[in-house]
Protein backbone atom coordinates (compact mmCIF):
# COMPACT_ATOMS: atom_id res chain seq x y z
CA UNK A 1 0.00 0.00 0.00
CA UNK A 2 1.19 3.07 -0.63
CA UNK A 3 2.65 5.51 2.07
CA UNK A 4 2.11 8.35 -0.19
CA UNK A 5 -0.26 11.26 1.42
CA UNK A 6 0.56 14.47 -0.42
CA UNK A 7 -0.20 17.61 1.46
CA UNK A 8 -2.41 20.25 -0.44
CA UNK A 9 -0.94 23.20 -0.35
CA UNK A 10 -4.48 26.28 -0.24
CA UNK A 11 -3.98 29.64 -1.63
CA UNK A 12 -4.66 31.92 0.85
CA UNK A 13 -7.03 34.39 0.65
CA UNK A 14 -5.24 37.25 1.29
CA UNK A 15 -2.38 36.18 -1.20
CA UNK A 16 -2.33 39.78 -2.75
CA UNK A 17 -1.53 41.22 0.57
CA UNK A 18 1.14 39.32 1.19
CA UNK A 19 3.91 39.93 -1.75
CA UNK A 20 4.18 43.39 -3.41
CA UNK A 21 4.50 42.25 -6.77
CA UNK A 22 0.73 41.35 -6.42
CA UNK A 23 -0.15 43.83 -4.79
CA UNK A 24 0.90 46.29 -7.07
CA UNK A 25 -0.36 43.95 -9.52
CA UNK A 26 -4.43 43.91 -7.43
CA UNK A 27 -4.00 48.23 -7.56
CA UNK A 28 -3.48 47.93 -10.89
CA UNK A 29 -6.28 45.97 -11.46
CA UNK A 30 -8.66 48.11 -8.66
CA UNK A 31 -7.34 50.90 -10.80
CA UNK A 32 -11.07 50.15 -12.89
CA UNK A 33 -13.37 50.79 -9.76
CA UNK A 34 -12.37 54.47 -9.92
CA UNK A 35 -11.84 55.04 -14.23
CA UNK A 36 -15.72 53.41 -13.58
CA UNK A 37 -16.92 55.97 -11.61
CA UNK A 38 -15.19 58.15 -13.73
CA UNK A 39 -16.82 57.10 -16.49
CA UNK A 40 -20.55 56.83 -14.76
CA UNK A 41 -19.60 61.02 -13.86
CA UNK A 42 -19.42 61.86 -17.52
CA UNK A 43 -22.22 59.56 -18.42
CA UNK A 44 -24.54 61.46 -15.68
CA UNK A 45 -23.17 64.92 -17.08
CA UNK A 46 -24.67 63.89 -20.86
CA UNK A 47 -27.93 62.96 -18.94
CA UNK A 48 -27.74 66.81 -17.62
CA UNK A 49 -26.46 68.34 -21.03
CA UNK A 50 -29.55 66.81 -22.50
CA UNK A 51 -31.39 68.47 -19.54
CA UNK A 52 -30.90 71.98 -20.65
CA UNK A 53 -28.12 74.77 -19.86
CA UNK A 54 -29.42 74.77 -16.44
CA UNK A 55 -29.21 71.18 -15.46
CA UNK A 56 -25.86 71.22 -17.07
CA UNK A 57 -24.44 74.11 -15.23
CA UNK A 58 -25.81 72.56 -12.17
CA UNK A 59 -23.43 69.18 -12.55
CA UNK A 60 -20.29 71.84 -13.49
CA UNK A 61 -21.19 73.01 -9.76
CA UNK A 62 -21.60 69.49 -8.04
CA UNK A 63 -18.29 68.69 -9.41
CA UNK A 64 -16.82 71.45 -7.69
CA UNK A 65 -18.09 69.93 -4.31
CA UNK A 66 -14.83 68.39 -1.76
CA UNK A 67 -16.12 64.88 -2.43
CA UNK A 68 -15.71 65.10 -5.75
CA UNK A 69 -12.35 66.99 -5.84
CA UNK A 70 -10.94 64.00 -3.49
CA UNK A 71 -13.13 61.31 -6.05
CA UNK A 72 -11.30 62.78 -8.95
CA UNK A 73 -7.60 62.98 -7.64
CA UNK A 74 -7.76 59.56 -6.49
CA UNK A 75 -9.03 58.55 -9.94
CA UNK A 76 -6.07 60.96 -11.54
CA UNK A 77 -3.44 58.81 -9.77
CA UNK A 78 -5.08 55.85 -10.14
CA UNK A 79 -5.43 56.27 -14.31
CA UNK A 80 -1.52 57.56 -14.28
CA UNK A 81 -0.49 54.31 -12.48
CA UNK A 82 -2.70 52.24 -15.11
CA UNK A 83 -1.24 53.99 -17.72
CA UNK A 84 2.32 53.77 -16.60
CA UNK A 85 1.55 50.17 -16.34
CA UNK A 86 0.08 49.40 -19.60
CA UNK A 87 2.68 50.79 -21.67
CA UNK A 88 5.42 49.08 -19.57
CA UNK A 89 3.52 45.73 -20.92
CA UNK A 90 2.65 47.12 -23.93
CA UNK A 91 5.60 45.67 -25.76
CA UNK A 92 4.73 42.11 -24.78
CA UNK A 93 1.92 42.27 -27.38
CA UNK A 94 3.87 43.44 -30.06
CA UNK A 95 5.30 40.83 -32.44
CA UNK A 96 7.68 43.32 -34.91
CA UNK A 97 10.86 42.43 -36.55
CA UNK A 98 12.99 44.16 -38.16
CA UNK A 99 16.06 42.45 -40.51
CA UNK A 100 15.60 39.09 -37.90
CA UNK A 101 15.54 41.39 -34.57
CA UNK A 102 12.57 41.44 -32.40
CA UNK A 103 11.84 45.45 -32.04
CA UNK A 104 13.81 47.03 -28.78
CA UNK A 105 10.87 47.07 -25.95
CA UNK A 106 12.56 50.94 -25.33
CA UNK A 107 11.31 51.78 -28.42
CA UNK A 108 7.97 50.83 -28.00
CA UNK A 109 7.60 52.26 -24.54
CA UNK A 110 8.97 55.66 -25.20
CA UNK A 111 6.59 55.94 -28.25
CA UNK A 112 3.62 55.36 -26.47
CA UNK A 113 5.18 57.89 -23.75
CA UNK A 114 5.28 60.12 -26.58
CA UNK A 115 1.94 59.76 -28.36
CA UNK A 116 0.37 59.99 -24.43
CA UNK A 117 1.76 63.92 -23.79
CA UNK A 118 0.82 64.84 -27.52
CA UNK A 119 -2.72 63.69 -26.57
CA UNK A 120 -2.52 64.92 -23.38
CA UNK A 121 -1.05 68.52 -24.82
CA UNK A 122 -3.89 68.38 -27.63
CA UNK A 123 -6.85 67.50 -24.95
CA UNK A 124 -5.77 70.96 -22.80
CA UNK A 125 -5.26 72.98 -25.99
CA UNK A 126 -8.76 72.06 -27.70
CA UNK A 127 -10.51 72.73 -24.13
CA UNK A 128 -8.45 75.77 -23.40
CA UNK A 129 -8.34 77.80 -27.18
CA UNK B 1 38.44 32.97 14.60
CA UNK B 2 35.20 31.98 15.29
CA UNK B 3 33.36 30.97 11.49
CA UNK B 4 29.91 32.84 11.14
CA UNK B 5 27.06 31.12 11.23
CA UNK B 6 23.18 31.48 9.88
CA UNK B 7 20.10 30.34 11.11
CA UNK B 8 17.44 28.58 8.36
CA UNK B 9 13.86 28.00 8.96
CA UNK B 10 12.80 25.03 7.22
CA UNK B 11 9.39 23.90 6.24
CA UNK B 12 9.07 20.01 6.88
CA UNK B 13 6.30 17.83 6.26
CA UNK B 14 6.84 14.06 6.91
CA UNK B 15 3.36 11.99 5.17
CA UNK B 16 3.98 8.92 7.43
CA UNK B 17 4.12 11.00 10.93
CA UNK B 18 2.59 14.48 10.33
CA UNK B 19 -1.26 15.67 9.49
CA UNK B 20 0.72 18.92 8.27
CA UNK B 21 3.86 20.65 7.90
CA UNK B 22 5.34 22.68 10.80
CA UNK B 23 9.09 24.40 11.11
CA UNK B 24 12.40 23.64 11.86
CA UNK B 25 15.52 25.94 12.88
CA UNK B 26 18.66 25.07 11.70
CA UNK B 27 22.02 26.53 11.74
CA UNK B 28 24.67 26.74 9.26
CA UNK B 29 28.06 27.36 9.09
CA UNK B 30 27.87 30.53 6.57
CA UNK B 31 30.22 31.56 3.88
CA UNK B 32 29.47 34.30 0.93
CA UNK B 33 29.77 31.61 -1.60
CA UNK B 34 27.19 29.19 -0.41
CA UNK B 35 24.31 28.48 -2.00
CA UNK B 36 20.70 27.41 -0.44
CA UNK B 37 21.23 24.02 -2.38
CA UNK B 38 24.69 23.80 -0.40
CA UNK B 39 23.16 24.98 2.96
CA UNK B 40 21.12 21.78 2.67
CA UNK B 41 23.25 19.37 1.69
CA UNK B 42 25.26 20.86 5.10
CA UNK B 43 22.01 19.80 6.53
CA UNK B 44 21.26 16.59 5.06
CA UNK B 45 25.44 15.60 5.96
CA UNK B 46 25.96 17.01 9.15
CA UNK B 47 22.45 18.03 11.00
CA UNK B 48 19.36 15.61 9.82
CA UNK B 49 19.74 13.23 7.59
CA UNK B 50 15.97 12.67 7.54
CA UNK B 51 15.43 16.15 5.35
CA UNK B 52 13.99 15.83 2.06
CA UNK B 53 14.96 17.97 -0.86
CA UNK B 54 15.57 17.67 -5.11
CA UNK B 55 18.93 18.39 -6.50
CA UNK B 56 20.85 17.47 -9.41
CA UNK B 57 22.75 19.20 -11.59
CA UNK B 58 24.24 22.43 -9.06
CA UNK B 59 24.43 24.50 -12.26
CA UNK B 60 20.76 25.76 -12.87
CA UNK B 61 20.07 23.69 -15.80
CA UNK B 62 18.61 20.65 -14.90
CA UNK B 63 15.62 22.62 -13.39
CA UNK B 64 15.51 20.09 -9.88
CA UNK B 65 16.05 22.28 -6.84
CA UNK B 66 12.74 24.85 -7.05
CA UNK B 67 11.74 26.20 -3.93
CA UNK B 68 10.23 29.35 -1.97
CA UNK B 69 13.02 31.29 -0.46
CA UNK B 70 11.53 34.16 1.83
CA UNK B 71 8.63 33.45 -0.10
CA UNK B 72 10.02 33.83 -4.02
CA UNK B 73 10.13 30.74 -6.16
CA UNK B 74 13.99 30.24 -6.79
CA UNK B 75 16.68 27.66 -7.42
CA UNK B 76 18.54 26.26 -4.54
CA UNK B 77 21.30 26.34 -6.78
CA UNK B 78 21.25 29.71 -8.04
CA UNK B 79 20.16 31.36 -4.70
CA UNK B 80 23.11 32.52 -2.47
CA UNK B 81 23.33 32.84 1.60
CA UNK B 82 24.99 36.16 1.31
CA UNK B 83 21.80 37.77 0.02
CA UNK B 84 19.89 37.07 3.04
CA UNK B 85 22.68 37.11 5.98
CA UNK B 86 22.78 37.85 8.30
CA UNK B 87 18.70 36.97 8.58
CA UNK B 88 16.94 34.03 9.32
CA UNK B 89 16.34 32.58 6.06
CA UNK B 90 12.73 30.44 5.33
CA UNK B 91 12.69 27.60 2.76
CA UNK B 92 9.27 25.85 1.70
CA UNK B 93 8.38 23.70 -1.20
CA UNK B 94 7.37 25.45 -4.58
CA UNK B 95 3.74 26.82 -4.04
CA UNK B 96 0.64 25.96 -5.60
CA UNK B 97 2.19 22.12 -5.83
CA UNK B 98 0.89 19.47 -3.42
CA UNK B 99 3.98 18.38 -1.15
CA UNK B 100 5.28 15.19 -1.16
CA UNK B 101 8.10 15.20 2.13
CA UNK B 102 9.54 18.09 2.82
CA UNK B 103 10.45 20.63 0.73
CA UNK B 104 9.82 17.98 -2.29
CA UNK B 105 6.61 19.18 -4.29
CA UNK B 106 4.52 17.25 -6.52
CA UNK B 107 5.08 18.28 -9.96
CA UNK B 108 2.54 15.97 -11.95
CA UNK B 109 -0.14 18.23 -13.00
CA UNK B 110 2.97 20.58 -14.28
CA UNK B 111 4.28 17.33 -16.38
CA UNK B 112 0.80 16.53 -17.66
CA UNK B 113 0.49 19.69 -19.15
CA UNK B 114 3.85 19.95 -20.25
CA UNK B 115 2.93 16.16 -22.27
CA UNK B 116 -0.60 17.98 -23.36
CA UNK B 117 0.53 20.70 -25.39
CA UNK B 118 2.47 18.75 -28.04
CA UNK B 119 6.36 19.67 -27.39
CA UNK B 120 7.88 18.25 -30.29
CA UNK B 121 7.92 19.19 -33.81
CA UNK B 122 5.01 18.16 -35.38
CA UNK B 123 6.33 17.90 -39.34
CA UNK B 124 4.32 18.61 -42.45
CA UNK B 125 2.74 16.20 -43.98
CA UNK B 126 4.83 15.55 -48.04
CA UNK B 127 2.15 15.29 -50.86
CA UNK B 128 1.86 11.37 -50.44
CA UNK B 129 0.40 11.83 -46.80
CA UNK B 130 3.91 10.58 -45.68
CA UNK B 131 6.06 12.05 -42.97
CA UNK B 132 9.65 13.70 -44.86
CA UNK B 133 11.64 10.73 -44.97
CA UNK B 134 15.22 11.14 -42.96
CA UNK B 135 17.31 10.05 -46.12
CA UNK B 136 15.86 13.43 -47.72
CA UNK B 137 17.56 15.80 -46.11
CA UNK B 138 17.66 17.79 -42.56
CA UNK B 139 15.42 20.24 -42.08
CA UNK B 140 16.53 23.49 -42.62
CA UNK B 141 16.59 26.82 -40.08
CA UNK B 142 17.77 30.17 -40.30
CA UNK B 143 19.57 31.85 -37.34
CA UNK B 144 16.33 34.55 -37.86
CA UNK B 145 13.70 31.89 -38.07
CA UNK B 146 15.71 30.12 -34.37
CA UNK B 147 15.62 34.02 -33.19
CA UNK B 148 11.85 33.84 -33.33
CA UNK B 149 11.32 30.66 -30.68
CA UNK B 150 14.85 30.75 -29.08
CA UNK B 151 13.66 32.54 -25.60
CA UNK B 152 10.94 30.12 -25.38
CA UNK B 153 13.16 27.24 -25.70
CA UNK B 154 15.44 28.54 -22.91
CA UNK B 155 12.48 26.63 -20.25
CA UNK B 156 14.40 23.43 -17.90
CA UNK B 157 11.02 22.68 -16.72
CA UNK B 158 11.16 23.78 -13.07
CA UNK B 159 8.29 24.87 -12.29
CA UNK B 160 8.93 27.87 -10.59
CA UNK B 161 6.66 30.16 -12.64
CA UNK B 162 3.64 28.41 -11.69
CA UNK B 163 4.75 29.05 -8.07
CA UNK B 164 4.37 32.55 -9.15
CA UNK B 165 1.39 32.26 -11.36
CA UNK B 166 -1.84 32.88 -8.67
CA UNK B 167 -3.98 32.35 -11.50
CA UNK B 168 -2.85 28.60 -11.79
CA UNK B 169 -2.98 28.51 -7.70
CA UNK B 170 -6.36 29.60 -7.94
CA UNK B 171 -7.58 27.09 -10.77
CA UNK B 172 -5.96 24.13 -11.15
CA UNK B 173 -6.79 23.43 -14.75
CA UNK B 174 -5.16 26.34 -16.37
CA UNK B 175 -2.56 25.14 -18.59
CA UNK B 176 -0.02 27.83 -17.10
CA UNK B 177 2.92 29.91 -17.69
CA UNK B 178 5.91 26.98 -18.58
CA UNK B 179 3.24 25.07 -20.77
CA UNK B 180 2.10 28.05 -22.52
CA UNK B 181 5.69 29.22 -23.03
CA UNK B 182 6.81 26.13 -24.79
CA UNK B 183 3.85 26.05 -26.84
CA UNK B 184 4.75 29.25 -27.84
CA UNK B 185 8.16 27.81 -28.83
CA UNK B 186 6.66 24.61 -31.49
CA UNK B 187 4.17 27.00 -32.62
CA UNK B 188 6.67 29.59 -33.68
CA UNK B 189 9.41 27.07 -35.08
CA UNK B 190 9.37 27.22 -38.95
CA UNK B 191 10.03 22.96 -39.14
CA UNK B 192 6.59 22.92 -37.00
CA UNK B 193 3.14 21.79 -39.01
CA UNK B 194 0.92 21.62 -35.64
CA UNK B 195 -0.11 24.78 -35.00
CA UNK B 196 -3.43 24.41 -35.59
CA UNK B 197 -3.64 21.28 -33.42
CA UNK B 198 -2.42 23.27 -30.62
CA UNK B 199 -4.29 26.62 -31.16
CA UNK B 200 -7.34 24.45 -29.85
CA UNK B 201 -5.68 24.06 -26.20
CA UNK B 202 -4.84 27.96 -26.31
CA UNK B 203 -8.40 28.87 -27.62
CA UNK B 204 -9.80 27.39 -24.40
CA UNK B 205 -10.80 29.15 -20.59
CA UNK B 206 -8.10 27.20 -19.37
CA UNK B 207 -5.52 27.94 -22.71
CA UNK B 208 -4.51 31.12 -22.45
CA UNK B 209 -7.53 33.33 -21.18
CA UNK B 210 -6.63 31.70 -17.65
CA UNK B 211 -4.48 34.41 -17.28
CA UNK B 212 -4.65 37.97 -16.41
CA UNK B 213 -1.22 39.04 -17.00
CA UNK B 214 0.32 39.32 -13.34
CA UNK B 215 3.72 39.34 -14.77
CA UNK B 216 5.30 37.39 -11.85
CA UNK B 217 6.06 34.11 -13.99
CA UNK B 218 8.44 36.15 -16.11
CA UNK B 219 10.50 38.01 -13.30
CA UNK B 220 10.87 34.72 -11.35
CA UNK B 221 11.88 32.56 -14.70
CA UNK B 222 15.73 31.70 -13.70
CA UNK B 223 16.17 31.19 -17.20
CA UNK B 224 14.43 34.52 -18.65
CA UNK B 225 11.95 32.85 -20.81
CA UNK B 226 9.09 35.33 -20.27
CA UNK B 227 6.35 33.36 -20.65
CA UNK B 228 3.70 35.86 -20.00
CA UNK B 229 4.85 37.62 -23.13
CA UNK B 230 4.61 34.14 -24.44
CA UNK B 231 0.91 34.20 -23.38
CA UNK B 232 0.43 37.96 -24.58
CA UNK B 233 1.63 36.80 -28.10
CA UNK B 234 -0.49 33.77 -27.89
CA UNK B 235 -3.81 35.82 -27.10
CA UNK B 236 -3.57 37.52 -30.14
CA UNK B 237 -3.18 34.76 -32.12
CA UNK B 238 -5.76 33.59 -30.70
CA UNK B 239 -8.15 36.49 -31.11
CA UNK B 240 -7.02 36.08 -35.51
CA UNK B 241 -8.18 32.55 -34.71
CA UNK B 242 -11.21 33.16 -33.30
CA UNK B 243 -12.02 35.87 -35.83
CA UNK B 244 -11.07 33.06 -39.00
CA UNK B 245 -13.54 30.83 -37.04
CA UNK B 246 -16.16 32.68 -36.99
CA UNK B 247 -15.95 33.04 -40.70
CA UNK B 248 -15.08 29.38 -41.07
CA UNK B 249 -17.33 27.48 -38.47
CA UNK B 250 -16.55 23.68 -39.20
CA UNK B 251 -13.86 23.23 -36.74
CA UNK C 1 -3.47 8.09 -23.37
CA UNK C 2 -6.87 6.51 -24.99
CA UNK C 3 -8.30 9.53 -22.67
CA UNK C 4 -5.83 12.05 -24.10
CA UNK C 5 -7.53 11.58 -27.62
CA UNK C 6 -10.59 11.49 -26.41
CA UNK C 7 -10.33 15.29 -24.76
CA UNK C 8 -12.68 17.79 -26.30
CA UNK C 9 -12.24 21.08 -26.85
CA UNK C 10 -13.62 24.14 -26.34
CA UNK C 11 -12.94 27.52 -27.38
CA UNK C 12 -13.95 30.68 -25.11
CA UNK C 13 -15.19 33.68 -26.66
CA UNK C 14 -13.10 35.71 -24.28
CA UNK C 15 -11.47 37.06 -27.38
CA UNK C 16 -14.52 39.60 -27.97
CA UNK C 17 -14.04 40.51 -24.34
CA UNK C 18 -10.50 40.97 -24.50
CA UNK C 19 -10.43 42.79 -27.64
CA UNK C 20 -12.68 45.12 -26.38
CA UNK C 21 -10.60 45.28 -23.03
CA UNK C 22 -7.52 46.17 -25.10
CA UNK C 23 -9.34 48.97 -26.72
CA UNK C 24 -10.88 50.59 -23.65
CA UNK C 25 -7.48 49.66 -21.76
CA UNK C 26 -5.66 51.93 -25.02
CA UNK C 27 -7.89 54.76 -24.52
CA UNK C 28 -8.14 54.72 -21.05
CA UNK C 29 -3.99 55.07 -20.81
CA UNK C 30 -3.78 57.62 -23.10
CA UNK C 31 -6.51 59.77 -22.32
CA UNK C 32 -8.24 59.28 -19.26
CA UNK C 33 -5.80 61.31 -16.94
CA UNK C 34 -6.01 64.46 -19.54
CA UNK C 35 -9.62 63.84 -18.95
CA UNK C 36 -9.78 63.53 -15.14
CA UNK C 37 -7.89 66.05 -15.22
CA UNK C 38 -9.74 68.66 -17.31
CA UNK C 39 -13.47 67.91 -15.95
CA UNK C 40 -12.20 66.70 -13.04
CA UNK C 41 -9.77 69.15 -11.29
CA UNK C 42 -8.66 72.27 -13.80
CA UNK C 43 -12.40 73.24 -14.45
CA UNK C 44 -14.11 72.40 -11.00
CA UNK C 45 -11.08 73.98 -9.01
CA UNK C 46 -11.20 77.27 -11.58
CA UNK C 47 -7.53 76.51 -12.38
CA UNK C 48 -8.37 77.08 -16.14
CA UNK C 49 -11.51 78.49 -17.20
CA UNK C 50 -14.19 76.93 -18.85
CA UNK C 51 -12.86 77.22 -22.35
CA UNK C 52 -14.96 74.95 -24.53
CA UNK C 53 -16.40 72.66 -21.75
CA UNK C 54 -19.80 74.82 -21.56
CA UNK C 55 -23.52 74.20 -22.41
CA UNK C 56 -23.27 76.15 -25.80
CA UNK C 57 -20.17 74.35 -27.27
CA UNK C 58 -20.70 70.81 -25.51
CA UNK C 59 -24.26 70.64 -26.91
CA UNK C 60 -23.40 71.44 -30.14
CA UNK C 61 -20.76 69.12 -30.12
CA UNK C 62 -23.26 66.36 -29.08
CA UNK C 63 -25.57 67.10 -31.51
CA UNK C 64 -23.03 66.36 -34.47
CA UNK C 65 -23.00 62.64 -35.86
CA UNK C 66 -19.37 62.31 -34.59
CA UNK C 67 -19.43 64.93 -31.77
CA UNK C 68 -21.82 62.18 -30.33
CA UNK C 69 -19.27 59.19 -31.42
CA UNK C 70 -16.36 60.54 -29.86
CA UNK C 71 -18.72 61.48 -26.82
CA UNK C 72 -19.99 57.77 -26.65
CA UNK C 73 -16.68 56.29 -27.56
CA UNK C 74 -14.79 58.02 -24.68
CA UNK C 75 -17.50 57.63 -21.81
CA UNK C 76 -18.52 53.82 -22.75
CA UNK C 77 -14.97 52.13 -24.11
CA UNK C 78 -13.04 52.36 -20.70
CA UNK C 79 -16.19 50.68 -19.10
CA UNK C 80 -15.63 47.44 -21.12
CA UNK C 81 -12.09 47.77 -20.33
CA UNK C 82 -12.82 48.35 -16.40
CA UNK C 83 -15.58 46.14 -15.98
CA UNK C 84 -13.51 43.19 -17.49
CA UNK C 85 -11.13 43.66 -15.09
CA UNK C 86 -13.45 43.93 -12.11
CA UNK C 87 -14.81 40.46 -13.12
CA UNK C 88 -11.23 39.24 -13.25
CA UNK C 89 -10.90 41.02 -10.15
CA UNK C 90 -13.78 39.03 -8.74
CA UNK C 91 -12.04 35.61 -9.24
CA UNK C 92 -9.04 36.70 -8.25
CA UNK C 93 -10.64 37.44 -4.52
CA UNK C 94 -11.70 34.37 -4.09
CA UNK C 95 -15.61 34.99 -5.39
CA UNK C 96 -16.43 31.70 -6.61
CA UNK C 97 -19.95 31.63 -6.94
CA UNK C 98 -22.13 32.43 -10.16
CA UNK C 99 -19.53 32.97 -11.95
CA UNK C 100 -21.42 33.15 -15.04
CA UNK C 101 -24.04 35.82 -12.81
CA UNK C 102 -21.02 37.89 -12.28
CA UNK C 103 -19.97 37.61 -16.11
CA UNK C 104 -23.78 38.95 -16.79
CA UNK C 105 -23.51 41.64 -14.26
CA UNK C 106 -20.12 42.51 -15.37
CA UNK C 107 -20.76 43.03 -18.89
CA UNK C 108 -24.15 43.70 -18.76
CA UNK C 109 -23.41 47.15 -16.60
CA UNK C 110 -21.36 48.38 -19.29
CA UNK C 111 -23.56 47.62 -21.98
CA UNK C 112 -25.86 49.11 -20.05
CA UNK C 113 -24.50 52.49 -19.39
CA UNK C 114 -23.47 52.19 -23.32
CA UNK C 115 -27.38 51.89 -24.36
CA UNK C 116 -28.01 54.71 -21.59
CA UNK C 117 -25.72 57.31 -23.27
CA UNK C 118 -25.95 56.30 -26.45
CA UNK C 119 -29.99 57.25 -26.22
CA UNK C 120 -29.03 60.50 -24.75
CA UNK C 121 -26.83 61.29 -27.80
CA UNK C 122 -29.81 60.14 -30.09
CA UNK C 123 -32.49 62.33 -28.67
CA UNK C 124 -30.16 65.13 -28.34
CA UNK C 125 -29.38 65.00 -31.94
Amino acid sequence: MSKRKPYIQELPTDWWMKQLFYTKYMIREGSSVFITIYSLILAWGVLRLSQGEAAFNAWMTSLQSPVAIIVHVIALALALYHTITWFSLAPKAVDLWIKGKALDDKFIVSGHYAAFIAATVFCLFVIML
Amino acid sequence: MTQPSMKIDIQRYRPEMDEKPFMQTFEVPYKADMSVLEALQYIKDHLDSTISFRWSCRMAICGSCGLMVDGVPKLGCKAFLRDYYPQTLTLKPLANFPIERDLVAVMDDFIKKLEEIKPYIIPAKTASNEKKCLSDGAYKQTPEQMEKYKKYSMCINCGLCYSACPQYALDKKFTGPAALALLARYNRDSRDAGKAERMKIVNQEEGVWGCTFVGYCSVVCPKGVDPAGAIQLLKVESSKDYLIGMFKPEQ
Amino acid sequence: MSEMNKKTYVRSHEPIFWGLFGAGGMLTAFLTPVMILITGLLIPLGIIDQGNFNYQTLHGFATTWYGAGIILVLIALPLWHTLHRIFHALHDLGVKRGRDLQQVLSYGFAFAVTVFVFTLLLQMS
